[in-house]
């Protein structure tokens, strides 16, 4: 069908934003493909050893926005060794040598060398964002060069990265002329910075709307800041400590009350209680709430502050709020939708401070809720299945109970029917993650039930292969698998090989799959890469074909093995 | 359906050991199975295998833990960490104020401040009275007051010598001296 000349048909697509219909209309026929080609500037790619840099070029010349993912998400928690992969400069090498306009990169569980971040300033002289997610290997210096070079940056997010901070003046790096910024967060960096070059960018970005502070940025800065920036949207304070009959707290409170466009408020990772009433003004208009690195709030302030905040709709929080205080949440924030409960001690697993009641009362509360992160001491059948009846617009639901195997404490009963009945009344449920006591029984559920879900996440769980088997059958649209300490093996490994092409990745650690397996597998399927992680002294040629492997991560590929795996890592 | 914890009961897989994982192999894969296991059980498929040794030797086995769980961001986990040590770290955030011939004493939250002249400047307010300005080697000139704190060693101090971040992690309670007692300290 050619009735348009190109420029329109172009034009047309313009409007497809989605990656989904993007790929769907390249496939309709040789010259939609070929315009859609051309005119695609936004690529995601959810795994960066899916494709190759090379390939991304050829494919999409005129790239401009590259989103990139690296590390499985287990590596979030320790199980993927360092130096397993993941690394950015391939990337920036080949587009700088290409001479891609690139204008945005964001990346999530890459490794990011202070090289490449130095080769990404010069390479791309319309470059204005860079965000960073849970990302490691790069240094200050690396962030100097971007300040320094990247003349038109608008926005530089670095979130919960490990930074090894050389102290230096990184921030005096952004030249005088650098007025564009409209996102700075460095709230991740542990090291001191100059507040001065700080106080006189900030002054000098008239369209700053967001701001994200570090440790090191004291109370009185925060204050000059805000007299600085009234426009700001999101802010996150540093250290957010100070005598509250001091000059200095009432100047800030004057400052903030200046600042009537905050909607979202982060930080306070140190924090002294009694200065949180200068923050009160802003809580009516907070749709965004993100305390979760407030150690030093106990539930009677984090309550006191929420009962304010009317309009939140996103609220991130350790869990000493305890479940009163989520009991205050409920009957305060109805249009929340969006909420995480964080452990204040994930070392000592007797000790959460919220249970099954604080989530019950907010599923009561809290219609919209659509997105869930709860970490606790215990959830009971009946509490799930209330929240189930309250609360049918999940669309991620991870529930993380800190005994992982915890059964209903009440009945003693696996708390299978609880999230069987999730996924029977939660019809648009994306992702889940599981815990507590479970049979193949909640296995069955999902796969009888979650027909979009997309994301699953399975931790001591199950009986036998059955319940694998119940998932790969039943969830038609799974992407992301990732499992560990199951009692899954072969049998189900290698019921339905084809399985793994239709999904992103499946992660396999502690299971009981065998490394003949793995191998039959990878024989069988060129189109996965099945990868080994082997962390003891054995080589490949030791381990027998029977012995079980202990971390098994594969991935569908159009690109064959990856050339930079370490040694630890068998690439079958 | 019972839970039986008692299941697979296997003392060899709840030893804690600074071996490297893999070389225990076939035992440590049996302990993976039956599925009703304790947390101790689980946890040792995980000891071994985290670089945290001091963590290990010193926790019982039935609360050891386990290698990525709870699931959070190593980053999270730091700084949680991080924080737990420093308040671990201060001889108590809230310390007793004495000052000489006052009736009663109070108290103060040390992590109000984030330096000297701010103390200071508390706790003239809250006495009503002026201590001066600080001196290495004159310690408080202008008025009869001089700030004391008593630290980990139980000595007197005078408040001010060391760094603001030593002085909140040894000071276990403050005391304004007054008048005679402080003639031979300061420049009176």
């Amino acid at each position: 069908m050619n009735y348009f000349p190109d420029e329109v048909l172009e034009h047309v697509f313009d409007f497809i934003t989605s990656h989904k219909d993007r790929n769907s209309v390249s496939l309709v026929c040789k010259s939609w493909y070929k315009i859609e080609k051309y005119s695609r500037q936004r690529v995601f790619i959810g795994n960066c050893y899916s494709i190759s840099p090379e390939r991304l070029i050829a494919r999409f010349p005129g790239l401009k926005s590259l989103t990139l993912k690296g590390k499985p998400h287990f590596a979030d928690f320790n199980l993927v060794p360092d130096d397993w992969g993941g690394f950015l400069y391939p990337w920036i090498k080949a587009m700088a040598r290409s001479r891609i306009g690139l204008e945005e990169l964001r990346l999530k569980r890459m490794v990011v060398s202070d090289e490449s971040l130095e080769l990404l300033s010069k390479s791309f002289p319309n470059f204005k964002s860079l965000v960073l997610v849970s990302c490691e290997g790069f240094t200050t210096d690396g962030l100097a060069a971007v300040a320094a070079n990247c003349r038109l940056l608008r926005e530089l997010d670095l979130q919960e990265n490990e930074v090894e901070d050389h102290r230096g003046h990184w921030l005096s790096c952004f030249p005088e002329n650098c007025t564009s910024l409209v996102l700075l967060n460095f709230a991740c960096l542990k090291g001191e910075i100059n507040l001065a070059s700080l106080e006189r960018l900030v002054a000098r970005s008239p369209n700053l709307k967001s701001l994200r502070l570090n440790r090191a940025v004291p109370f009185d800065t925060l204050q000059r800041l805000l007299m600085r920036a009234p426009q700001l949207v999101d802010l996150g304070t540093g250290s957010y400590v100070h005598d509250p009959y001091s000059e200095a707290y009432n100047k800030l409170k004057a400052a903030i009350q200046s600042c009537n466009s905050i909607r979202s408020l982060s930080g306070f990772l140190e924090v002294a209680p009694r200065c949180m009433s200068a923050v009160y003004p802003v809580c009516e208009n907070l749709t965004f709430l993100n305390l979760s690195y407030a150690a030093g709030l106990q539930s009677i302030e984090l309550t006191k502050l929420i009962q304010y905040c009317r309009k939140l709709q996103r609220l991130w929080i350790l869990d000493c709020i305890g479940d009163k205080g989520l009991g205050v949440v409920a009957s305060t924030c109805k249009e929340l939708q969006e909420l995480r409960v964080f452990p204040s001690d994930p070392f000592d697993a007797g000790n959460a401070a919220v249970t099954e009641e604080g989530l019950v009362l907010v599923s009561a509360g809290c219609p919209k809720l659509n997105s869930l992160l709860y970490f606790c001491q215990q959830m009971t059948n009946a509490a799930l299945i209330t929240v189930a009846k309250n609360c049918t617009n999940f669309i991620r639901f991870r529930l993380c109970i800190l005994d992982p195997i915890k059964p209903d404490p009440v009945t003693n009963q696996p708390l299978d029917e609880g999230f069987g009945a999730i996924v029977r009344s939660c019809k648009g449920l994306k992702r889940l993650s599981l815990s507590g006591l479970l049979t193949d029984q909640v296995f069955y559920y999902i796969g009888m039930h979650a027909k979009q879900l997309e994301m699953l996440s399975i931790a001591f769980a199950g009986d036998s292969d059955k319940g694998m088997l119940y998932v790969l059958n039943g969830c038609k649209k799974l992407r992301k698998l990732e499992i560990r300490d199951c009692p899954f093996g072969d049998a189900a490994l290698l019921e339905d090989m084809g399985k793994y092409e239709t999904m992103r990745s499946l992660w396999m650690s502690s299971c009981e799959v065998t490394l003949g397996a793995c191998k039959t597998l990878a024989k069988k399927m060129p189109s996965l890469n099945v990868e080994i992680i082997n962390e003891s002294e054995q080589t490949e040629f030791n381990l027998e074909d029977r012995q079980k492997v202990d971390k098994m991560y594969l991935y569908r590929t159009v690109v064959g093995h990856r050339k930079d795996a370490p040694e630890f890592v068998w690439l079958l | 359906m019972e839970v039986n914890y008692e299941n697979g009961l296997n003392l060899k897989a709840t030893e804690l050991r600074l071996g490297l994982p893999g070389t225990d192999e076939p035992e440590r894969q049996t302990t993976l199975r039956p599925n009703k296991r304790t947390l101790s059980e689980i946890s040792c498929s995980g000891v071994t295998d985290d670089g945290n040794d001091d963590h290990q030797e010193s926790a019982p086995p039935a609360k050891a833990q386990v290698v990525g769980w709870p699931p959070i961001r190593s980053y999270r986990k730091n700084c949680l960490q991080a924080k737990k040590n420093e308040v671990e770290g201060t001889a108590g955030r809230y310390v007793k104020v004495s000052v000489d011939g006052a009736a009663y004493l109070r108290k103060i939250d040390l992590k109000a401040y984030r330096s000297y002249p701010e103390l200071l400047e508390a706790l003239e307010k809250m006495f009503k009275l002026t201590i001066g300005a600080y001196s290495e080697t004159e310690g408080y000139c202008g008025s009869e007051y001089a700030p004391t704190y008593e630290d980990k060693d139980g000595d007197w101090m005078l408040v001010g010598d060391v760094l603001w971040e030593m002085f909140i992690s040894s000071c276990k309670r403050l005391r304004i001296m007054k008048g005679s007692e402080t003639r031979g300290m300061g420049c009176l």
